[in-house]
């Protein structure tokens, strides 16, 4: 089995030695999104980024800056913006919501920049608010953080009152809450389970009203377009991909963490920034994501189109390092057993399909198989895929599929080996168990 | 344009009567589900289809024409 | 209405022959809704066969039911009237039994219309509704055993007690399959059941 060795980094004393803090708006590089202040009170928010405009036509900006929406789909915000604004049109005001419920156990992206800079991600929905003239926006956080909800509710709380009502909702831990319309029917019903769509929310959301959900990355990039505009957008990154990108590095690396690099940034950069130690594979977006083989993530860049030419998509920014001394297929068998344990059971074929195939992974992982559990695998997926509400079996099925692409010679050794040699009892992946009931 | 069939995934409860009356779109997967093998529904099979949309006990399919809907609301 | 006149005999004959005709029909009908639910089939009798008969056979009883009523409202001895062909205990005649019998006659066509209707009403409602068959036939089996003096003789009787052992034993397969959707409810081939239902319907943190 290859490897993938990054080079051990020369030592660096900390973070950007940027010297007395420069307004960002004339610092031409990163961080940006990073850049806060240090301080999550408003004054200091004030201070460091100075007062939010009201650009006249914010839409047009960020169609101009080129934004995708940083949750995981990609979709363009100006066109979300814009067609929430359309189905509004006189009628009832809509709602921004912004999501950073992260059920994702890879990524820690959302809570980082909610925990440095909450009043950015406020901006952005103020901001938004004002460009689709909703009235009210919520901030949605993963429940269980008392710290973190405690920050954002004095931060909500110092905001001068306006037109827009703020709040703040904590959300269960539960993989499916991101996915919009499950949240829409959790801050509605109190229930997470997905619908069917269309309508989107951007249609028909919270209490029937047109409804924009945001990732908080997104909305913060809407707070930076709003002061800075377009053009200091697209000073980083690609031509096609503008802008910077937050990036949770996670796994076999020494320096775990969330970074803000630009797009187009080779993967291995990424990697060596974290020092990431000799690995079988690296995962790219999450836990829908794709595995790359030590080849491909050599030659791939962050960005849609650079993960597009390795079979891959940037998902939430999540990057986990697969260490070469655990057994992958113990790993992904785990995952895609906590995959299914996601499911809502709504749909027969994700409730059914998941953990059949976490099943016959795990006999991949026991070894000794016979070769119809590859053959089962393949057909469940086939089966599993794209027959659901949401995209919870096709993301699970894409990470297996993936999987077992780029781990066959694995495969094929354990069926005629048996299992891996050394067991670790250490997990690299995270499983987590979801909060009980409230 | 021709009618296009749709299974809503989260009203259907498996039960297969679909299958029973449309056996040339509609097959069963592993675990009861209705597999659709296509969604345009050709001339010959529209009464077949209908029935099939009728017996449904979730009304879970339904039959789109020129993208209005002749199923469930 | 009251008729100056007595109603002619066979009117009283082809009421209680209807009224019989039309419980075992409805008997039929709900052991048919059990098979269907509790999902029942066989190479040669698929579930449409058995969804086909429920309906067919339920619009059957509808119509001598139809006819019961019809009978029941011309006959003078009952003085069911118009009215109290719909609205129960208000006949002359042994007003309990034979209010019993038009409250079953009101389910059944709640029922009935709710089934025909059912394209415009949403799922959860059709099927509370529907649940209404298990109080209807009741009602109508005391209804035939409380009217008159039929469930007495043998034949009633026999009869009356075969519809009361078939609804039991249906009753009974029902409550043996118990929960008959699949998803999520050990469906699963393996020993992970999705325990996600529970856990996201939660209160406010």
């Amino acid at each position: 089995m290859t490897t993938l060795t990054i080079p051990a980094p020369p030592a660096r004393s900390g973070p950007d030695p940027a010297g007395p803090p420069t307004p960002p708006a004339r610092r031409p590089g990163l961080p940006r999104l990073l850049s806060g202040p240090g301080d999550v009170a408003y004054a200091a928010h004030l201070a460091h980024w100075g007062p939010l405009p009201a650009p006249a036509d914010l839409t047009a900006e960020v169609d101009r800056a080129g934004l995708r929406g940083r949750g995981g789909a990609g979709f363009p915000t100006a066109r979300k913006m814009d067609a929430v604004r359309r189905a509004a049109a006189g009628r009832r005001r809509p709602v921004v919501v912004a999501n950073g419920a992260e059920g994702e156990p890879v990524s820690a992206k959302d809570r980082v920049l909610l925990a440095r800079d909450p009043h950015l991600v406020i901006d952005g929905m103020l901001a938004a608010a004002a460009a689709t003239r909703a009235d009210r926006a919520i901030l949605c956080v993963k429940q269980g953080q008392p710290e973190l909800i405690a920050t954002l509710t004095r931060a909500v709380a110092e905001r001068p009152g306006g037109d827009v009502r703020l709040e703040v909702a904590p959300v269960p831990s539960h993989y499916l809450v991101g996915e919009e319309s499950a949240l829409m029917n959790w801050l509605d019903r109190r229930r997470a389970l997905p619908t069917v769509t269309p309508p989107r929310p951007a249609e028909r959301g919270l209490g029937r009203r047109p409804t924009l959900v945001d990732n908080v990355e997104t909305l913060a990039n809407i707070a930076l377009i709003a002061r800075f505009g377009a053009p200091w957008i697209r000073q980083v990154g690609t031509a096609d991909e503008p802008g910077s990108m937050l990036v949770t590095v996670t796994g076999g690396v020494e320096r775990p963490g969330v970074m803000e690099v630009p797009f187009g940034t080779p993967l291995v950069e990424v990697l060596r920034r974290a020092a990431a130690g000799p690995a079988a594979a690296v995962l790219v977006g999450g836990y829908f994501g794709t595995w790359l083989s030590p080849a491909a993530a050599a030659g791939a860049e962050l960005s849609r189109a650079g993960l597009a030419a390795v079979g891959a998509g940037l998902g939430c920014g999540a990057v986990s390092v697969l260490p070469d001394d655990v057994c992958p297929l113990v790993e992904v068998a785990r995952v895609a057993r906590w995959l299914a344990g996601q499911s809502a059971g709504q749909c027969g074929p994700c409730a059914n399909g998941l953990p059949a195939i976490a099943g016959a992974l795990d006999q991949l992982a026991a070894g000794h198989h016979r070769a119809g559990v590859e053959a089962d695998v393949a057909r469940w997926s086939e089966m599993t895929r794209g027959r659901g509400a949401c995209k919870l079996p096709d993301g699970a099925v894409h990470f297996v599929q993936s999987a077992l692409d780029v781990f066959e010679d694995h495969v094929a050794a354990h069926r005629r080996n048996g299992p891996c040699p050394s067991v670790r009892s250490r997990t690299v992946l995270p499983t987590p168990a979801w909060d009980p009931v409230r | 344009m021709r009618p296009e069939l749709s299974v809503d995934p989260i009203g259907c409860d498996g039960h297969g009567l679909c299958a029973e009356l449309l056996p040339e779109m509609i097959t069963l997967d592993d675990w009861g589900y209705p597999v659709l093998a296509r969604r345009e529904v050709p001339p010959h099979l529209v009464g077949a289809a209908r029935r099939a949309v009728a017996a449904c006990p979730k009304l879970a399919l339904a039959l789109r024409r020129d993208g209005s809907r002749t199923g469930p609301p | 209405m009251t008729v100056a006149l007595e109603t002619p005999k066979f009117v009283w004959y082809l009421m209680r022959g209807s009224g019989f005709v039309a419980l075992a029909l409805l008997t039929l009908t709900v052991g048919l809704g059990v098979v269907g639910v509790n999902r029942w089939k066989t190479g040669r009798w698929p579930r449409l066969v058995t969804a086909g008969l429920h309906r067919n056979i339920s619009l059957l009883a509808l119509c001598f039911l139809a006819l019961h009523v019809l009978t029941a409202t011309l006959d003078s001895w009952v003085g069911l009237g118009w009215l109290g062909s719909v609205v129960p205990f208000v006949s002359s005649y042994r007003p309990l039994w034979v209010g019993l019998g038009v409250l079953a006659g009101d389910l059944l066509l709640a029922v009935m219309a709710t089934s025909l209707l059912r394209r415009h009403l949403r799922h959860r409602t059709w099927r509370l509704v529907h649940w209404g068959a298990w109080a209807m036939w009741p009602l109508a089996i005391v209804h035939a055993l409380g009217s008159g003096t039929d469930a007495t003789a043998p034949w009633g009787l026999a009869a009356v007690l075969a519809s009361i052992a078939l609804v039991a034993a249906a009753a009974g397969w029902r409550l043996h399959a118990g929960p008959t959707r699949p998803t999520g409810d050990g469906a699963a081939p393996d020993a992970l059941r999705p325990t996600t239902r529970p856990l996201i319907r939660t209160g406010a943190p």
